[in-house]
């Protein structure tokens, strides 16, 4: 089937626009970038279309033999079952979209041209990440994405900030990476093999007594690892941060695509999750806390794309609760609508900052709703598909959730339902704040060109009707593992209350009496810090994690090991002693012919003594 | 006897066919000087000499392609000699190309050097397809006596010519052990045939004593030939005043012929003395590794800097002969194909950044060139990197293989010392980058702009070290099975 | 084996032996005067003058080695003369390829004016 076409459209593109860029204009560029992931999504359906693997069953292509060591022996491997034809779906079908809006948006930035070589270099990655058939061809692609994350959250690399957010977002990525390689080395020495089926084949018949100790082992290092790429608990800083990025990169890296690929590792991990029920409970717990707790700061921040950063944090909080509840396939499908509707966000809030010029923050927004009638009507197609209003696609995929987290442990639903209220109640904040009430800001709004109005349309559309259309825990069946439960209607009334009670909640506050939110955060003002402040926990890793390092490695490692140890110790011993080598060596060396000739005599009596007094002939 | 048995037959001549083309080729181009004027310019001959040699390179296949030996036993085809004269055969094409503008920016309008390389190449074909002693002997001497006339080529350099005649005088120093070693081997066994010598000293034992002293007298030759200490004294000197394009056809080719037929003797016919020559190749592993290394550091002439970065190199393929096992030939074998890509790419870029008269090949005369010429510094980037061995790149595989072959043959401190050879090698190679990368250029001036034959050479060579760096599948599985011997 | 290199052996130290022995011969039946005419380097010639390392032109070397290259040249052709018959018209047409690369030596080393006297 060519599968390998997929991920090497991008690749093309990027290097055609890396090398060509500085001398083609932004026509040929934007051509180049837009058509390359177009053919990856027209190559997408072309295979999804003409032979759709059946449920279980997977095209492989095996293209060489990458390492043999040993009996270990690991093959470049391409394969595309249901899994990944959903992911792949959404990865170039929303990439497209995100490229077209992008040559819009960016064509009054500087490195138009370099801004498309990352971005279709992060495709390429992000194809290769969701199609690998290992753990280790994930891994490529899973650092990959993260060097492109950096390139691109630094690309105003200008900016103190945004080069700092780059870095955090690296760095923090590094940990759970380190998490990841742990995991890979553990798998080897369990299984002897990284390859996603055999590895599934033999966890079947591993002995329990066994495989719990070691699959928890390797499960939890595998969950460090989703959770520095998925933005959770403990290492979701990164993510809020990495908006200093152009807004496009935040659609697709941040809310679309890449912060999905935790998820999606769990997901092709599943078989291995679901041996370890200790490391499962994990996941959930840890999700469930990480989708609480992001909507919480979520309800206070002013900047909308900070809002829309926490946000995600949430849902994919919400996506790890169900995977931790065993719904493997409604995590999957919520990353779809989630998909949908995000990026819609992301691009409708560019929308807004390209039309304020630069303006992000929400208090000087307001009363856009007649200057910008398009971004406002698809913005209000995602608001509500996020705040799970009924049969808009989010409803559909949190409805799945709430009812796995219900089967899993009852409080857990109640809690994700409050979590979906306040979800409902933020991002109806950010609609009322910028599209409602008096204009407060002094730019001269206008509505978006159609390079970028046309892929909100189309992404409302989806948002609308998205869940609807796909129903993918049905087109799932028989890939993932999966615990029955039935359609419990009113878990599905409460949740849906959740969602619209927020609203109105939203409304009251920020419509009805706009006085009430400030009044509100002025008698709660010291819980109000502690949550707009994000519980302070960029903080509290400063000065834990971040500044002792530092002051470790100034004090100790710089100061004394680097310059009293290795510089004065090491090096300058070196030197002083090559100095004494180097005498010895200018013997050795003088230019002298008859010296030279003698070392090789010298050396030649060297050779005879050896070969005489070593043992005889074998 | 009928002489008529000794004929050779035209499958001889098929299993000859690359050093045929390369002689046929070199004394074409002899005449073709001959009957130019001095005054003509003599560059199109380079571009003859450069079809000659891809000439040779289709015919390795054709050899390949009829395996066996050929004129009694004197040559062999195999898939190792393949390797090795395809490997030559690389190295020699990238010196042609860089030597064009050399030569003529030096303002060395002649065209011998071409015909030089070519009869070079010859011998250093015979070497890798010879099996058996006297053809060794022709073949190195047909590599070296062109080689030292390669290294003297600018007659008005007093550096070249001070290269060229130590290069002689040792050489034939060295020369002359291994004459001496073939002559005891055959007054031994009566055979210059090596498997020949194999089953003559496996049969009898009288005469295995003098037989061990003419193992060791060869030893000294090829070790002398491979720049392995205490014998490497000549290649830093011989390195730094040679031609830069010299230099990497040097450091590069007849090195690995030199290699080719190191292993093929020894592992052919001297196997039962394994237990004598292992521990001495061993030390001197460990000590080329050393002094190749420890002298690196404090190079401030990159042309220096890459001879004994040369040497170090030399030892980590001895660590692999040193395991006297089929994994360790091929780690040897993708080794020195890796080691020549990214050691002529090195010495390519050297090439043009020294400038007229080479004044320009220190490392401070490196400095800023990441912003004054970002192409070159890149591609000199991915060549260095690959010396230090850094993953991804061609190098790394090269070192991960032998020393892996090392530590499946149980030489755990021979593996332990090597590694921490490559570690402190990575410090000299990372002065360069820091050089090009960290530091303001030192002039303004406009950079000259990279000649042709130049650049498609880096180019060539950094694309085989990532596509190395990422599929070593590709030469490792070709190598793999052509590192056994016929015994 | 190795007995068959006994005339080798001996032959090697008839070598040694025979400048040996001329040496002590000569010393015993010479008498030692010290004349500073004796220290001459020809007792009876023309006074030497200068140095040894004289510089001389660097064409006597070349045309010696061109003459050792074809006087080099009849020790290859000698086996062939010797088995001239047994070796037919291989034997001819391998001799014309010998001497065909040494005609095109022969004709560089014309051509760059190695035989010219200036």
């Amino acid at each position: 089937m060519q599968l390998w076409l997929i991920p090497i459209f991008p690749l093309l593109g990027a290097a055609l626009n890396g090398f060509t860029g500085r001398r083609t204009s932004q026509g040929i560029q934007s051509a180049i970038a837009v058509g390359s992931v177009l053919l990856s999504f027209l190559w997408v359906l072309n295979i999804l279309l003409n032979s759709m693997p059946a449920p279980g069953a997977e095209i492989r292509e095996s293209y060489f033999t990458w390492i043999s060591s040993g009996n270990f022996s690991l093959s470049v491997d391409l394969v595309v079952d249901r899994l990944t034809a959903v992911m792949l779906l959404v990865v170039t079908g929303i990439g497209t979209l995100i490229h077209i809006y992008a040559t819009s948006y960016m064509s009054h930035e500087g490195g138009f041209y370099r801004f498309f070589t990352y971005l279709n270099l992060f495709m390429f990655f992000m194809l290769v990440l969701v199609m690998s058939g290992n753990f280790l061809l994930l891994f490529v692609g899973w650092e990959g994405v993260g060097l492109c994350s950096y390139l691109l959250i630094g690309f105003y690399f200008l900016k103190k900030s945004a080069s700092d957010a780059g870095k955090k977002a690296f760095i923090v990525n590094r940990i759970g990476d380190f998490g990841v390689l742990l995991a890979m080395l553990l798998l080897i020495n369990t299984f002897g093999s990284l390859d996603f089926k055999t590895i599934a084949d033999k966890v079947k018949t591993m002995p329990v007594e066994l495989s719990a100790g070691i699959l928890t082992a390797i499960c939890l290092l595998l969950l460090l690892g989703a959770a520095g790429k998925s933005a959770q608990i403990p290492l979701y800083t990164w993510l809020p941060d990495a908006m200093e990025g152009p807004t496009p990169v935040s659609a697709l890296i941040h809310a679309a695509t890449m912060v999905t690929a935790g998820v999606y590792l769990c997901c092709r991990a599943s078989a291995l999750f679901e041996h370890a029920p200790i490391a499962q409970d994990t996941v959930a717990y840890i999700g469930l806390a990480t989708a609480f707790f992001a909507a919480t700061i979520g309800l206070v921040q002013n900047d909308i794309k900070k809002v829309y950063a926490y946000s995600t944090v949430s849902q994919l909080g919400f996506m790890f609760l169900a995977v931790g509840s065993g719904a493997y396939a409604a995590a999957i499908f919520h990353v779809v609508t989630h998909a949908f509707f995000k990026a819609l966000l992301f691009l409708g809030s560019g929308s807004v900052i390209h039309a304020l010029e630069g303006e992000q923050d929400m208090r000087h927004m307001g009363g856009l709703r007649g200057k910008l009638p398009i971004t406002f009507f698809t913005l209000l197609m995602g608001a509500l598909a996020i705040a799970g209003f009924p049969f808009f696609s989010g409803w559909y995929s949190k409805e799945a959730i709430l009812s796995a987290a219900h089967a899993h442990s009852p409080w857990m639903f109640w809690v994700a339902a409050l979590t979906a209220m306040m979800t409902a109640f933020y991002v109806f904040r950010t609609i009322w704040l910028t599209f409602f009430g008096e204009y407060k800001g002094h730019a001269h709004p206008h509505e978006s060109p159609a390079a970028m109005w046309i892929p909100l349309a189309v992404l409302a559309v989806l948002s609308v009707v998205g869940g609807f259309l796909f129903n993918v825990p049905h087109f799932l069946e028989g890939v993932l593992p999966a615990h029955a439960h039935g359609h419990d209607m009113t878990l599905e009334i409460i949740g849906s209350s959740a969602g619209l009670l927020g609203i109105a909640l939203s409304y009251l506050f920020y419509v009805a009496s706009p006085g009430l939110a400030d009044s509100f955060a002025e008698s709660f003002s010291g819980l109000y810090n502690l949550v707009y402040n994000k519980y302070f926990v960029d903080e509290v890793y400063d000065a834990a994690v971040v500044h002792p390092l530092e002051r470790t490695s100034r004090g100790f490692l710089w100061k004394f090991l680097d310059q009293n140890v290795i510089d004065e110790g090491m090096v300058h011993g070196a030197s002083s002693g090559a100095l004494g080598l180097g005498s010895l060596l200018r013997l050795l060396q003088g230019g002298v012919v008859r010296n030279y000739a003698t070392w090789v005599v010298l050396g030649a009596v060297f050779i005879f003594s050896a070969f005489s007094l070593l043992g005889g002939a074998r | 006897m009928n002489p008529a048995a000794f004929y050779p037959t035209a499958t001889d001549y098929l299993r000859f066919l690359p050093e045929l083309i390369l002689t046929i080729g070199g004394v074409l181009l002899l005449v073709l000087e001959a009957l130019t004027g001095d005054n003509k310019d003599k560059s199109s001959l380079g571009y003859l000499a450069i079809a000659v040699v891809l000439g040779a390179m289709f015919a390795v296949p054709v050899a390949l392609a009829n395996p066996g030996t050929s004129f009694n036993g004197m040559i062999v085809s195999d898939g190792f000699a393949a390797f090795f004269r395809m490997v030559t055969l690389l190295v020699g094409l990238f010196t042609l190309l860089c030597s064009t503008s050399y030569l003529s920016r030096e303002k060395a309008n002649t065209g011998e050097f071409y015909l030089l390389v070519l009869f070079s190449l010859a011998g250093q074909g015979i070497m890798a397809a010879s099996n058996e002693l006297i053809m060794v002997f022709l073949g190195l001497e047909i590599a070296s006596i062109s080689s030292y006339v390669l290294a003297g080529f600018l007659r008005d350099d007093k550096r070249g010519s001070e290269a060229a005649l130590k290069y002689f005088l040792l050489g034939s120093f060295a020369t002359a052990f291994l004459l001496y070693g073939i002559s005891w081997i055959y007054g031994v066994t009566g055979a210059t045939n090596l498997v020949a010598i194999r089953e003559s000293l496996a049969a009898g034992t009288s005469g295995n004593s003098m037989a061990v002293a003419a193992a060791a007298l060869m030893l000294i030759g090829l070790a002398f030939k491979v720049s392995a200490a205490p014998f490497q004294a000549w290649a830093p000197d011989v390195y730094q005043g040679a031609p830069a394009p010299v230099s990497g056809f040097l450091s590069a080719g007849p090195k690995a012929a030199a290699f080719a037929i190191f292993l093929r003797i020894f592992q052919t016919s001297f196997e039962s003395f394994s237990s004598r020559y292992e521990p001495v190749l061993w030390i001197l592993a460990l000590a080329t590794m050393l002094v190749g290394n420890f002298s690196a550091l404090w190079q401030s002439n990159v042309k220096r800097m890459l001879a004994y970065s040369s040497i170090a190199h030399a030892g980590y393929v001895l660590v692999a002969v040193t395991t006297n096992s089929n994994v360790g030939t091929a780690a040897a074998m993708f080794y020195l194909a890796a080691y020549a890509l990214m050691n002529f790419g090195a010495f390519a870029a050297v090439t043009h950044l020294a400038g007229r008269g080479e004044s320009h090949v220190t490392i401070d005369d490196l400095k800023g060139l990441a912003s004054k010429q970002p192409v070159v510094a890149g591609l000199l980037t991915v060549c260095l990197l690959s010396l230090t061995g850094v993953p991804l790149t061609a190098g790394f595989f090269g070192k991960f293989y032998i020393f892996k072959a090392a530590i499946d043959n149980h030489l755990y401190w021979l593996s332990a010392l090597g590694l921490l050879n490559s570690a402190i090698a990575a410090y000299y190679y990372l002065r360069i980058l820091a050089a090009m990368y960290m530091h303001e250029p030192k002039t303004t001036d406009h950079p000259e702009p990279v000649p042709g034959g130049i650049q498609l050479t880096m180019w060539f060579s950094a694309a085989g070290i990532l596509t190395l760096g990422v599929f070593p599948g590709l030469v490792l599985d070709y190598a793999n099975r052509f590192a056994t011997f016929v015994k | 084996m190795l007995e068959g290199y006994l005339p080798l052996f001996v032959f090697l130290v008839l070598c040694i032996a025979f400048p040996l022995a001329a040496l002590l011969v000569g010393k015993a039946l010479r008498p030692s005067v010290f004349a500073p005419a004796k220290l001459e380097s020809y007792e009876c010639g023309i006074e030497a003058v200068g140095g040894a390392r004289g510089r001389y032109s660097v064409r006597f070397y070349l045309v010696a080695i061109l003459f050792v290259i074809f006087d080099v040249e009849t020790v290859f052709l000698f086996p062939w003369a010797v088995r001239y018959k047994q070796l037919g018209w291989f034997g001819v047409a391998e001799a014309l390829v010998f001497l065909g690369i040494l005609v095109v030596g022969y004709v560089w080393a014309y051509k760059k004016g190695a035989l010219e006297w200036v």
